[in-house]
């Protein structure tokens, strides 16, 4: 029976793309629901069920045969078999949620388009956006490489076509092709990867990588495999794409992409983590430090952003460089056999990615409002949109405490079991360990304190003080439809912040399931200290309301005058006196000039004008890391041209090269060198 | 919970003592003990002017400040007491809500749109980034050499440690000390006494509070001292505190004059209670001297500082790894 369901869900597809356009909403969702059904209820299955067999993990293969739910779809060329583990249904579960609310979102979003745009680009959206959904669920359920890559490919094209709704623009156009053409110098590494397993073990598939790790060198393979999930995840160096393309794309489909599609990088990574077999020193050591790199640039990047979604768009990278040093945590805790950190840095780094998926789409659907009802994403065009938009606003500093890692809310959790870990590694090894250890402590306080830096300019610059601009707001805008979802988020937001043991229990299984690590003491050890964090929440929390409804009561018996902001004595102050989103990243792009590079366009006023002209400032912050790639293409470019020389157009010519090709092979043969 | 009700009765008279400690270096002769809460209970008496700037965050902004630092009071270990509250990684907890807290009152202040507040808010935020690292480095440093990562257990396990603690100590105690200014927005990087606001940092943030939010705030930044100080008690209660011959003495006493042995107990708590209370007013006295006899630095040397107590607590961090661990061999 089940086996029907991908030629169903197919052919429904295609069916949005001739349906009516008062009804192609609901039916997407309805395709949408019927595929999360479909999907997570299995999942959902597999990942709460308890564990009952311990595995041993000497034993190559043996996570094939860890699975409980298998789909074979037999075709005419061949059969295709979807599989679900415990680690793809914690993925197919993350996935399904976020599609959903940004599917809930993009109502009210799009609404605004319905005059500029024409049904068929409306279609071809949601058909899009439901084959993004699709792909992403092969993505976590394909072993197989060849169907993987295809599945790989179906994801990067249609997101490709997402981030292209509003492609009249021309930036816009540019981005998704920069986009398209980087996430496929992922795919040939990727490729690349597994034609090497293919070539170790005669099998391309994910299930034959124990087998291969188990007889060759760890190390190799594994970094191969890790730059092309990385191009995808966002690790610096492989991250330029992400901050153009996020902002680029509606904003359902920037909360989708930062807060799932780009998990499936880091899903990749875990596959094939779980199949490596030795060298978890070097890995772990290299995930430390290329999460750290990314952790700590990603949010230096975010501060000096004025664009709103770039902001957020950064601290993606800034997340994913916090999964990857769990991640690093995790490989070093297998290495050193020390129970405590494999447990605490994989379930701190699986649980960071349910986080983030949850506050970054929310952060993504706030900002979309604001564009929304403002018409820009400026931050320094903004400011006062707390009395317009008080819902949208409530719920944007909801997503900024939650993801500056602040309790009582879910950030905290996962940064929590990081942090507690890396403590715990500093007495678990050698020196150096220690050390290292250290430095990660050190690096992750900084991202604490740079994410708060850049998300109380973020909401401070924008939602707070006076408009810095007059903009003929919209308020009606923002409908109930855009609320919705994003009160859904904030509900799993609390929860998670307040009942950690409910998400941690199952990951915990699903790390001792997949590492065996032996975790059971340290999750009992770790369950009183969440008890006491959820206690801590209540109490933060009551005392708060007490403190606020005290202070009301008070204040009701009394009648508070009203003025205006004291001025220092002076009353004529305009709005553009504030502080500006720039003033206020000033000293920490001060502070780390060699990597914040800013150009500063300042036409002053000479000293002999008398009449003085116009004066203007513009600032720029360039990520050093494009400017790099820049000039690699740009090498890449003149080596090629100089290359097409040869290419003359003469037939003549192309005659000649064959004849001098075929001459050298008979020299080679003749020197016996070939 | 000890600790806490002890931090908040030496809330009371410190303030108070930092301002006689002030009034006398400067030869006057200067208010009661308790004129600082004075203060503030008329605050609390008074009605408010608000800013039609601002919004709900403005008034939730001194309620979600002083309740985090009532948390982080809570999770304030003592010596010998259970530790109801503490856990393994508690001071994870203790540093987070203290940014919680920071984290709202900058965003009241960017509410009232002022450029002078954007701008104290700005330096908050810097300051606080810097000065976390400290922290961080300073407590994984006494959790390497206590094996503990709960603050009871750590500072209680580093009695045991010997003379090591004693070598940390002094570090410790600088760091604590110097954070706790910096925290608190006072004397090398603030002068709570300033006239100007463009050299403000802590002041110019709450311009616009009045009345009862002012109140509110003053009492949350008192309780903050008072948590530092609590802390620095908790480093010396150990240190100073080990009784074993004293405790062999009363002992002796006790058999001779027929009472019974556990009176100990009751002499040990009234010891460490009366260190931690002594512990408090010195520091009181000591800020008052210090912010006497000493100058505000520029504005623009201010993260430099911060950084050097970052650096000073790397050392610290390194030669405890060297005196444990025997790195080099």
């Amino acid at each position: 029976m089940e086996q029907y369901f991908i030629p169903a869900a197919v052919l429904c597809s295609f069916l949005i793309l001739v349906i009516p356009g008062k009804v192609r909403f609901y039916y997407t969702l309805a395709l949408i629901l019927l595929i999360t059904l479909v999907t997570a209820i299995p999942a959902a299955l597999e990942f709460f069920s308890p564990l009952n067999v311990t595995y041993l993990r000497s034993e190559p293969g043996l996570t094939a045969s860890l699975t409980s739910t298998n789909w074979v779809f037999k075709g005419y060329l061949g059969e295709l078999r979807f599989t679900i583990d415990r680690l793809s249904s914690f993925f197919i579960l993350v996935t399904n949620f976020t599609v959903l609310t940004g599917m809930l979102y993009s109502r009210g979003y799009l609404k605004a388009y319905e005059n500029t745009k024409n049904p068929a680009q409306f279609a071809l959206h949601y058909f899009s956006y439901v084959w993004l959904h699709l792909s992403m669920l092969a993505v976590l359920t394909l072993r197989d490489g060849l169907a993987f890559m295809i599945a790989w490919e179906l994801m990067a094209v249609s997101s490709f076509m997402l981030i292209l709704f509003e492609a009249e623009k021309r930036s816009t156009l540019k981005t998704a092709v920069n986009y398209l053409v980087q996430m496929h110098i992922g795919f040939v590494l990727l490729l690349f990867a597994l034609l090497i397993t293919e070539a170790g073990t005669g099998q391309m598939s994910f299930d034959a990588l124990p087998a291969y790790f188990a007889s060759h060198s760890n190390t190799g393979l594994f970094l191969l495999f890790f730059a092309g999930f990385a191009v995808k995840a966002g690790f610096i160096p492989f991250h330029t794409w992400l901050p153009e393309a996020h902002p680029a794309a509606p904003s359902h489909v920037s909360g989708v992409m930062s807060g799932v599609m780009i998990k499936m990088g880091i899903y990749g990574i875990f596959r094939v983590l779980i199949s490596v077999q030795s060298d978890w020193y070097t890995i772990g050591l290299v995930l430390l430090a290329i999460s750290a790199l990314t952790g700590l640039l990603g949010i230096l990047f975010s501060i000096v952003q004025k664009d709103i979604k770039k902001i957020l768009a950064y601290s993606t990278i800034e997340n994913i460089g916090i999964i990857g040093l769990g991640m690093g945590l995790g490989a070093i805790g297998l290495a050193l056999h020390n129970t405590a950190l494999t447990f605490l840095g994989f379930t701190g780094s699986l649980l960071h990615v349910l986080n983030h998926s949850l506050f970054k789409s929310l952060l993504f659907y706030g900002a979309g409002s604001v564009y929304r009802s403002t018409h820009t994403r400026n931050i320094e065009e903004l400011g006062g949109l707390i009395h317009r938009m008080p819902r949208t606003a409530g719920l944007f500093l909801f997503g900024s405490v939650a993801i500056c890692a602040l309790p009582p809310l879910n950030g905290f959790v996962s940064e929590f079991l990081l942090y507690i870990g890396f403590f715990k590694g500093l007495s678990a090894g050698s020196e150096y360990l220690s050390i290292l250890f250290l430095l990660t402590i050190i690096t992750m306080t900084l991202i604490g304190g740079l994410a708060i830096f850049s998300f109380s300019r973020a909401f401070g610059i924008s939602f707070l003080g006076t408009p810095r601009k007059e903009i003929h707001l919209q308020p009606e805008t923002i409908t109930r439809d855009m609320i919705f979802p994003q009160i859904l988020i904030a509900f799993f937001i609390l929860g998670i912040g307040l009942m950690p043991m409910a998400a941690i229990a199952p990951i915990a299984n699903l790390v001792e399931n997949q590492f065996h690590p032996g975790s059971a003491a340290s999750l009992l050890s770790l369950t009183t200290a969440m008890n006491k964090i959820s206690l801590f929440g209540l109490i933060l929390i009551s005392l708060v309301s007490c403190i606020l409804y005290l202070r009301t009561r008070v204040l009701r018996q009394r009648t508070p005058a009203y003025g205006p902001t004291w001025g220092c004595g002076y009353t004529e102050g305009t709005p553009r006196q504030q502080y500006t989103g720039a003033s206020f990243a000033g000293n920490i792009s001060e502070l780390a000039q060699p990597v914040l590079q800013n150009i500063e366009e300042l036409r002053p006023i000479a000293a002999d004008d008398i009449f003085p002209h116009k004066r203007s400032l513009h600032l720029r912050t360039i990520d050093i890391f494009s400017v790099a790639l820049g000039k690699l293409t740009d090498l890449s470019w003149l080596v090629l041209k100089t290359l097409a020389r040869l290419q003359t157009g003469n037939i003549r010519h192309y005659i000649l090269y064959a004849f001098i090709f075929i001459l050298v092979i008979f020299v080679l043969l003749y020197l016996k060198l070939i | 919970m000890t600790g806490a009700l002890l931090a908040i009765v030496s809330a009371v008279f410190f303030p108070g003592i930092i301002l006689r400690v002030k009034s006398i270096a400067s030869g006057r002769k200067g208010p009661g003990i308790l004129q600082p809460w004075k203060n503030i209970i008329l605050l609390f008496r008074k009605s408010s002017v608000f800013s039609t700037t601002t919004s709900f965050i403005f008034r939730l902004a001194p309620a979600v400040y002083l309740a985090t630092i009532c948390c982080a009071l809570m999770l304030l270990p003592f010596p010998g007491m259970p530790s109801v509250l503490g856990f393994e990684g508690d001071f994870i907890l203790f540093a987070y809500l203290l940014a919680l807290g920071k984290l709202l009152f900058i965003l009241g202040a960017l509410d009232t749109g002022s450029s002078f507040e954007g701008m104290g808010a700005n330096r908050e935020a810097l300051y606080s980034m810097l000065t976390e690292p400290a922290f961080f480095i300073l407590l994984g440093t006494l959790s390497l050499l206590s094996g503990q990562f709960s603050m009871q257990s750590i500072f209680h396990n580093l009695q045991f440690a010997g003379e090591f603690s004693l070598i940390t100590g002094g570090i410790a105690i600088y760091l604590l000390v110097q954070i706790a200014m910096i925290e608190n927005s006072r004397m090398p990087v603030d002068d709570p006494r300033t006239h100007l606001e463009l050299t403000m940092v802590h002041e110019v943030m709450i311009l616009d509070y009045s009345g009862l939010d002012l109140a509110l705030i003053q009492t949350a930044t008192n309780l903050k001292f008072v948590l530092y100080g609590g802390l620095i008690a908790n480093f010396l209660m150990p240190a100073v505190a080990d009784w074993s011959t004293l405790a062999s003495t009363w002992h002796v006493a006790c058999d001779t004059w027929h009472v019974a042995r556990d009176t100990w107990h009751l002499l040990d708590a009234t010891l460490n209670v009366s260190i931690f209370l002594v512990v408090e007013a010195v520091f009181a006295a000591a800020i008052g001297l210090m912010e006497s006899f000493r100058a505000r630095k520029k504005l623009a040397k201010n993260p430099q500082f911060i950084v050097t107590l970052s650096s000073i607590a790397l050392i610290g961090f390194i030669l405890v790894l060297l005196l444990t661990r025997n790195l080099i061999r």
